[in-house]
């Protein structure tokens, strides 16, 4: 099959659309974790959506709408147990990351039958993204982008200097958990791409990337979802190529990316630096 | 009598039963300049906190403009220990000058041209305009540091609290720094906290000695009682007396007309070594 037959798929249009709407979300929540240091918090998020996924399948209900609702429900609990006893944050995080992952694993025991469909959440499953969860995705877009550019100055304020954010009276409490509910739906939208357990590196691996050549918090959300875009559509050919799990084969692509960026610009400093050093 | 811009009655706060400050009684009237000294751990810092709302007072009374601590942000500005900032934010300078600007209420995503000229300003009083394209972390500890007093001072605020801004400045940030404070306007209430007793900004019209109670000078020049409160009680002729003695004699001068000296004038532009 050439090129142009592959994109008339329906399959193949959906992953790339849901690729498109992944990278918006991708590019500001990721942004957001790593400014804010809530990398370890989004892996603990992601990992409790898991308890979502198995709720849904035990009572039958949308998977999506269902741990959608279930993971901001437990992103509000770690946010308000994490504000209570900072010092224990980082135990804190992990009681929930596993119980949620416990929740979800005996839910599915309890559920008859073998369902089969749980590994494409666990590893994502870009190829098979229905008609409805892209306009599930789309409106999680319309929601995230929106409230980050209606707030946008208290989020960079907060996000920079959460104590100065407060004396000048913003309520940082509250777009803390704003901020945590929109990771959890982040993270539930992007299971269909890369699956729960390789969410963060698709969270993390942009924003860093566009940080060395960005200026201001929505350049960088910009530049990262950029990246997300191009290690979604990169993975997604390789996946296709080499017959291999498009979740796996996305991250992978990124990380092949960031080592060759990473190496190409340790080159050239060093280059640079010979070339300036007097004889 | 005027009435004092920040009154504090009997004030005491603790972490987890142990205590961090009690019996506390401050009196700031506008226009002075106080620099809060003490010892680490002495409470300085919870003392701040609680002044600009971010604690509550467990006992006592905290009068901020004749109001509760947070009622009026936009008459405070705040200049925070810089090492709480995130280093590697992805912000220009003037972009963290801007920051000063979000009160909570105005909206939207594009700052305004006024806004923008309002941001010059506070950067021209803190000496550090052409430094407003540079990215936050090529900057140096002291330029930095002068970047986050424009954030304060972008609302020109009629209080304006620091927190420690001098730690880890070297001696020509330093001077930069109170440069830049002393060129304030008189009617511009500072008050400083610094753990450093060398702190020799002509313009400080009173010491306040903050070790889990608090002394005031009444005037700018430590007294044994608020030496004896931050340090304890030494002998004549132990070393560490000396070595107070010798920071009474040297660090904190008489100034008696050192008020006088904080005009309208805007500071001079200084440009910083890396």
């Amino acid at each position: 099959m050439n090129l142009a037959d592959l994109l008339h798929q329906t399959f193949m249009q959906h992953a790339l659309i849901a690729s498109l709407l992944v990278s918006i979300t991708c590019g500001v929540i990721g942004a957001l974790v790593v400014v804010n240091r809530l990398i370890f918090m989004a892996g603990g998020i992601a990992h409790t959506a898991y308890g979502g996924v198995g709720l849904a399948f035990f009572l039958g209900a949308p998977v999506l709408p269902t741990a959608g609702l279930f993971t901001a429900g437990a992103a509000v609990i770690l946010g308000t147990l994490t504000q209570t006893k900072r010092e224990r944050t980082d135990t804190l995080i992990g009681v929930i990351w596993a119980a949620g992952m416990a929740f979800g694993i005996i839910m599915i025991n309890l559920t008859p039958g073998y369902n089969v469909g749980l590994m494409s959440y666990l590893f994502g499953s870009i190829l098979t993204v229905p008609a409805h969860d892209l306009w599930v995705m789309l409106g999680i877009d319309v929601v995230i982008v929106g409230l980050t550019l209606f707030f946008y100055r208290d989020i960079l304020s907060f996000s920079f200097d959460p104590d100065f954010a407060r004396s000048r009276g913003i309520p940082v409490r509250w777009l803390y958990f704003m901020l945590l509910i929109m990771v959890a739906e982040a993270v539930v939208m992007m299971i269909q791409v890369v699956g729960l357990i390789l969410v963060i590196a698709l969270l993390t691996l942009p924003p860093y990337l566009a940080e060395r050549h960005t200026k201001s918090l929505v350049g960088l959300m910009v530049a990262s979802g950029v990246w997300s875009l191009v290690f979604c559509v990169g993975g997604l050919a390789v996946a296709y190529q080499f017959d291999l799990s498009s979740g796996a084969s996305i991250i992978a692509t990124a990380c092949a990316i960031y080592l060759m960026f990473i190496t190409g610009q340790t080159g050239w400093q060093w280059l640079r630096a010979q070339t300036q050093t007097p004889a | 009598m005027q009435a004092p811009i920040i009154e504090i009655c009997e004030l005491a706060y603790a972490y987890d039963n142990t205590p961090a400050l009690s019996g506390v009684n401050v009196r700031i009237n506008r226009g002075d300049f106080i620099a809060v000294i003490g010892p680490n751990g002495g409470g300085k810092t919870t003392l701040m906190r609680l002044i600009l709302g971010l604690l509550e007072p467990q006992q006592g009374q905290i009068l901020v403009f004749g109001a509760p601590p947070g009622s009026n942000p936009a008459r405070i500005g705040y200049v925070p220990q810089h090492s709480n900032t995130t280093q590697g934010f992805p912000a220009s300078a003037e972009q963290v000058v801007l920051m000063g600007l979000a009160q909570g209420k105005r909206r939207g995503f594009r700052f305004t041209a006024s806004e923008r000229e309002a941001a010059d300003r506070a950067m021209q009083r803190a000496g550090v305009l052409d430094l407003r394209h540079r990215r936050l972390n090529e900057l140096s500890g002291g330029q930095r540091q002068r970047i986050l007093i424009a954030r304060a001072l972008i609302t020109q605020p009629e209080l304006l609290i620091l927190d420690e801004p001098l730690s880890n400045i070297d001696p020509y940030g330093r001077q930069c720094i109170l440069e830049t404070l002393t060129g304030l306007d008189a009617h511009t209430t500072v008050v400083m906290v610094s753990h450093d007793l060398g702190i020799t900004a002509n313009a400080v019209t009173d010491i306040i000695a903050v070790n889990h109670y608090a002394l005031s000078a009444g005037g700018s020049k430590l007294t044994p009682a608020m030496l004896a409160l931050m340090y304890g009680t030494h002998e004549a002729g132990c070393p560490v007396h000396a070595l107070l003695q010798q920071m009474v004699d040297s660090a904190i001068v008489e100034a008696p007309t050192a008020h006088a000296q904080r005009t309208h004038a805007t500071t001079e532009h200084t440009h910083e070594p890396r």
